[in-house]
């Protein structure tokens, strides 16, 4: 590798060919201050458009300011990045960039949390002397994510994601000049469009111009309902996140004390996910062997491979852009929807109570999951299954608004019978993790043996597609795994082209899985922390007593009190599902 | 052309096209039919002749009579009295307005005398839509010779030699460029034409593809061989519908001589030429700009390095040359780099095109060798100021340019001169103002235009400019401080110093030239809120002159804001906070006793 040798702030460095100037500072301790660019390195994916220039840094020789970000270093280069001329002009491009940008950040969403907001403080900026005009548009708010775009600073983060990690294409710089702001095709409302609510977006954004939909207020109104049962659900990767919120090392397990919050913060039951998940293994699970049995027997009816559809996002993604293969995916219900269809059935029931008097609600990682559970087909009666989701982050602000100490509290576990799981339903969490479980499951069932070995290390990793053969006691079976709807596209790709050599493909819309969700607390650019979410779930995967699904007893008792067996005409009507074309959907204003 | 006793010129470019010069060429032939002179003469649809002042313009050939502002029922005179009488038609002949008589034919006239048509050669001259008629005037024949005598490395010396520097604006050596993207090793590599001419008032490009096609699209082929490509792209706005017209006309009629297509002259060359529509952003002038749009997306910059030499259209080395460029090089290799180098100035080569516009008697489009002063272009060949006013600046380089002032009348136009004094060569730009224009406004009016055509991906550009605007707003509305200038001028600084691309590195020089040269009336503007242009409607006052006032109540009764009071034979005054600076009282007022302070 060609070395170059440059000099940083009188510093000499020397770095391969092809750094950049802002890389190279960093080496070296220098850390210019950035706001567009974004540098998810552990999932290959980055943004430098070069367009905030609040980087910019002095190079000798050259004429006008250079953007760190995107200039590579060269030979014998001189870089200066705070001589007089490079401070003021970072501190007016900041000063114009708050010029056009809406004063309420003691009200924003994102307050706190806002890359703007900690520029103008690191920059030390108290007035701004570049009055006028501010760009308006209308609020666009979805049953997921609100977009407040008079924020949007075009550092056009969430187009790479939406574009180039997600090929969803549905946000994009739209019109020129003064007016030049980040929105789907025509300014249409984003329930319109393509969206898949995967929340990548809004993950990204460093300002309050994308946020999820709040839904913590209807959740006080509710818990401090007398007449309403209100019973909550957490989803596995929100354990393995949450005590990020509260300062905790990024892969610390809170699991009990999130078990402990919830109960302080007054929900009736306070049930897991995970049980869902079990579930949803003995379904998806079941449903794989009897499509794979009656496709090797030469069932020219029964398609392979088949799909995963625990995400919600991955689901509106291949109704939008594969509709021709829709009988493809698992008809299981996601986890979320499973625990909804049985709470408000069997649990109901069990403790007999109204499924109208019955709250359910469901903790996740995740934006889609407040769309998931506003479809029409998850309701009955007009009454849903999970009445609403709140987002890891909006249950963190909760807990500190109920005043509780989190991090005193005392480990609890969840209640029963749907706070059992075993370790393949903590597995869901990351990726690679539900296709896992599944293995687990189906090897057992499949070939009457116990697993020699539980972890599939085959099967885990960060790479956006993975493939691997587990041997189902001498049948080969090809395994698939995407995350990321680019990722995921591919695969589809060559199923569609006749080239999809697998059996089973898990797919999970967001980078990671549900460790990366768009509802998880912000990474701010350090993708290590998704890495230390995901080993943190497959440690809690470890210490579990049962690893498998078909182990958990309740998910067995309930099989034997209420549903029969797996695939049976009750489980198909609570816990399968049927998907739509949306291509024909789209509407423009 | 050697069939025909007469031949009748009249001009089909987009301005005089949009003057009815369509009816003139169909009156005109109905009239010959008429005459039965169809054996004699011929009339011929040609480009732009560049006086676009007194167009419609008809030249008559052989003795080059040239008649003006010309109207289809001209056409009957023109006819029975120049055809078939012999007598020119003079009260059609350009006036000179020096000597305020006829000029008989163009060879006479001061706006052709100083000029060396080059690019615009065949403007004026030739059916674009005759490939047959180019041809006469040596289409493809520099391409032959290439192609037959050349290889490609002496195509690029050629040109090196030559001194050509692009005539888009940026003024980079052309065969440095040619041999930067021949440099590059690609399977595939492409010859895009820029032809998305966006400068305010600027038509260099569109007349030549309007008047001439097939010297771009030969240019674009000799580029291909140079370089080692074999598809050129030209990236038109789809505002010039004329040019595109006349372009598809010569691309086909190429493909159908073999001079474009495969195995052009039997050489096992192989060149194509495609279109590709911009929707009239600025902005795509820009290389990186330009090749986004064309792959499908956003029109807007990429930073560079990598340049489109090494990386562009579709990922491929693609060398980006203007209109007036391309139009340059078949001549180069017809007569010789040292031909060509030796018109101009030692750094700057050939001519340039300029389209001349504003307070100035010969609106149009002209070409004059490199180091022609300002002064020759203005006085000379533009005629002078219109109206007999008082020059007071000269703007170049479009937006990205500035405004030159009488100092620099003498400063030879050339690509360092002009930097020099401030302003820059642009694409050909030339608007010249009076001593009714006012400099702030002049600035204002440019960063409007910046604040529309910015692509709003740097927030310097996007978010300054704005700024920018509204601080000038403020001084032309009588509400700026000596602070407002101080801020602007840093401001001005801080967005050269950080914009992404070209457009918002340059955008703040007409703020900054008009500043450094006009800095007086900046400050009129501020402490004694006055426009000595009388153009800062806010800034005017009308008063009434109480010694000529005589009462008669005219304006009083005809202000539509009644802000007007005063009894009968009384003097009357006007309420200043009210007023809306229309001026009927001035108007309506028979004694003079209104005036504008």
């Amino acid at each position: 590798m060609d070395m170059i040798k440059l000099i940083i702030d009188k510093k000499p460095v020397e770095v391969e060919k092809g750094t950049t100037i802002l890389q190279a500072a960093k080496n070296i301790g220098i850390h210019i201050p950035t706001l567009c660019y974004m540098n998810l390195g552990d999932l290959n994916i980055e943004n430098k458009p070069g367009g905030c220039r609040v980087c910019v840094v002095e190079v000798e020789g050259r004429r006008n300011l250079a953007p760190a970000c995107a200039t590579d270093c060269a030979e014998g280069m001189v870089v200066h990045t705070h001589t007089i001329r490079v401070l003021n002009a970072r501190k007016t491009v900041v000063q114009l960039i708050l010029s056009d940008h809406p004063f309420d950040c003691l009200i924003c969403a994102k307050s706190g949390n806002c890359e703007l907001q900690d520029l103008a403080h690191k920059l030390g900026i108290r007035e701004i002397p570049y009055q006028g005009e501010q760009s308006t548009y209308r609020e666009d708010t979805s049953p997921a994510i609100i977009r407040d775009v008079d924020k949007c600073i075009m550092c056009r983060r969430c187009e790479v994601m939406c574009n180039e990690v997600q090929t969803v294409g549905v946000l994009s710089a739209i019109n020129r000049g003064f007016n030049a702001v980040v929105a789907p095709a025509f300014e249409m409302n984003l329930d319109h469009s393509e969206c898949t609510y995967c929340g990548q977006c809004v993950n990204v954004c460093p300002t309050g111009a994308l946020t999820e939909v709040d839904h913590t207020n209807q959740l006080i109104n509710d818990l401090a309902d007398p007449n309403k049962i209100v019973v909550v659900q957490t989803a596995p990767a929100v354990r393995a996140a949450l005590g990020e919120e509260f300062g905790l090392k990024p892969g610390t397990l809170v699991t009990g004390k999130m078990a402990s919050a919830l109960r302080e913060l007054g929900f009736d039951y306070v049930f897991d996910t995970d049980f869902a998940a079990d579930l949803t293994i003995m379904e998806e699970g079941t449903e794989l062997l009897d499509r794979l049995t009656k496709h090797l027997s030469g069932d020219k009816e029964v398609k392979l491979p088949i799909l995963t559809s625990c995400c919600p996002a991955w689901v509106k993604f291949f109704e939008h852009h594969f509709p021709e293969m829709k009988e493809i995916p698992s008809t299981a219900r996601s986890p979320q929807q499973m625990f909804g269809s049985i709470a408000k059935t069997y649990f109901a029931d069990k403790i007999k109570v109204d499924r109208k008097k019955m709250i359910v609600v469901s903790i996740m990682p995740c934006v889609a999951k407040k769309y998931e559970c506003s479809r029409d087909e998850f309701k009955v009666d007009g009454n849903p299954d999970v009445d609403y989701s709140v987002s890891t982050r909006e249950f963190a602000s909760l807990i500190k608004r109920a005043n509780i100490d989190f991090l005193g509290l005392e480990d609890s576990d969840f209640d029963n019978p749907l706070g059992e799981s075993s370790g393949a339903g903590v597995i869901f969490g990351t990726t690679g993790g539900v296709i896992e479980a599944a293995v687990r499951t189906a090897y057992e069932v499949h070939t009457g043996k116990e697993l020699p070995k539980v972890d599939f290390d085959e099967l885990r990793g960060m790479d956006g597609i993975r493939s691997a053969t587990i041997d189902f006691d001498g049948l080969p079976i090809n395994i698939g795994i995407a995350h990321g709807l680019g990722n995921a596209r591919k695969l589809l790709d060559d199923i569609k082209a006749g080239k999809s050599q697998y059996h089973a493909i898990e797919i999970m819309a967001c980078p990671g899985g549900c460790i990366g969700g768009g509802g998880q607390p912000y990474i701010h650019g350090d993708s290590s922390i998704l890495k230390a979410r995901q080993k943190a779930i497959y440690q809690e995967d470890a210490g579990k007593k049962i690893r498998k699904s078909h182990e958990n007893e309740y998910v067995q008792k309930l099989y034997k009190d209420f549903l029969g067996k797996p695939l049976s005409e009750k489980s198909h009507h609570l816990l399968h599902t049927h998907y739509f074309d949306r291509k024909k959907e789209i509407l423009i204003d | 052309m050697a069939n025909y006793k007469y031949h009748l010129l009249v001009c089909g470019g987009t301005g005089c096209k949009s003057s009815d010069s369509d009816r003139i060429v169909t009156a005109l032939n109905r009239e010959i039919e008429e005459n039965n002179l169809a054996g004699d003469a011929k009339v011929v649809t040609t480009g732009c002749f560049g006086f676009c002042e007194k167009g419609p313009i008809v030249k008559v050939l052989p003795d080059n009579t040239f008649y003006t502002r010309v109207t289809p029922e001209d056409a009957t005179e023109i006819i029975s009295e120049h055809l078939v009488k012999g007598r020119k038609v003079e009260r059609l002949l350009y006036v000179d307005p020096e000597t305020k008589k006829h000029v008989a034919d163009s060879k006479h006239m001061g706006f052709y005398q100083k000029q060396i048509r080059i690019a615009l050669r065949n403007c004026g001259f030739i059916d674009p839509e005759n490939l047959d008629e180019s041809i006469s005037r040596d289409a493809y024949l520099a391409l032959g010779n290439c192609l037959a005598k050349k290889t490609p490395k002496e195509v690029i010396d050629e040109i090196k030699l030559s001194g050509l520097r692009g005539r888009g604006g940026g003024g980079f050596p052309t065969g440095l460029k040619w041999e930067i993207t021949r440099n590059s090793v690609s399977d595939q590599k492409y010859v895009v034409c820029n032809a998305d001419e966006g400068d305010p008032g600027a038509f260099m490009d569109r007349s030549i593809l309007e008047g001439d096609p097939h010297s771009v699209l030969e240019a674009m082929a000799i580029c291909g061989y140079a370089i080692g490509a074999d598809t050129g792209v030209i990236y038109i706005r789809a505002e010039y519908p004329l040019a595109i017209k006349r372009l598809k006309i010569a691309i086909q009629q190429a493909m159908d001589y073999g001079l474009l297509g495969d195995d052009i002259f039997g050489s096992g060359f192989n060149f194509k030429i495609e279109l590709r529509y911009g929707a009239g952003a600025f902005v795509c002038g820009e290389e990186t700009a330009l090749i986004h749009s064309m792959e499908g997306s956003r029109g807007e910059p990429t930073f560079k390095p990598p340049f489109p030499s090494v990386e562009g259209y579709l990922g491929k080395p693609t060398n980006v040359n203007n209109v007036e460029t391309f139009a340059n090089i078949p001549v180069i290799i017809n007569k010789g780099a040292k031909w060509f180098a030796s018109i101009g100035t030692e750094k700057s080569k050939g001519t340039k095109v300029f389209a001349l516009a504003g307070k100035i008697n010969n609106v149009g489009l002209i070409e004059v060798p490199m180091g022609t002063t300002l002064r020759e272009v203005i006085f000379e060949i533009g005629g002078g100021i219109k109206d007999d006013k008082k020059f007071k600046a000269v703007q170049t380089g479009g937006p990205s340019g500035g405004c030159l002032t009488e100092k620099h009348l003498d400063t030879p136009i050339t690509y360092d001169t002009l930097i020099e004094a401030g302003s820059m060569m642009g694409s050909g730009g030339m608007i010249v103002m009076d001593e009714d224009d006012c400099m702030v406004s002049v600035a204002k009016f440019y960063l409007d235009f910046t604040v529309e055509e910015s692509c709003g991906k740097c927030s310097p550009c996007r978010i300054g400019n704005k700024r920018l605007y509204e601080m000038l707003e403020t001084i032309t509305k009588g509400k700026g401080t000596m602070e407002t200038l101080d801020k602007l001028r840093t401001l001005s600084h801080v967005i050269k110093d950080t914009s992404l691309c070209g457009l918002g590195q340059t955008s703040p020089n007409p703020v900054l030239s008009t500043m450094d040269n006009f800095w007086d009336e900046y400050v009129e503007h501020v402490e004694e809120k006055k426009c000595r242009a009388g153009v800062c409607k806010s800034l005017m006052r009308y008063v009434v002159i109480p010694e000529n006032c005589v009462g008669c109540t005219a304006c009083a009764r005809n202000c539509p804001v009644n802000c007007i009071s005063g009894e009968r034979k009384q003097v009357h005054e006007i309420d200043q906070a009210a007023c809306i600076k229309c001026g009927t009282c001035l108007e309506k007022c028979k004694f003079n006793a209104i005036e504008i302070v």
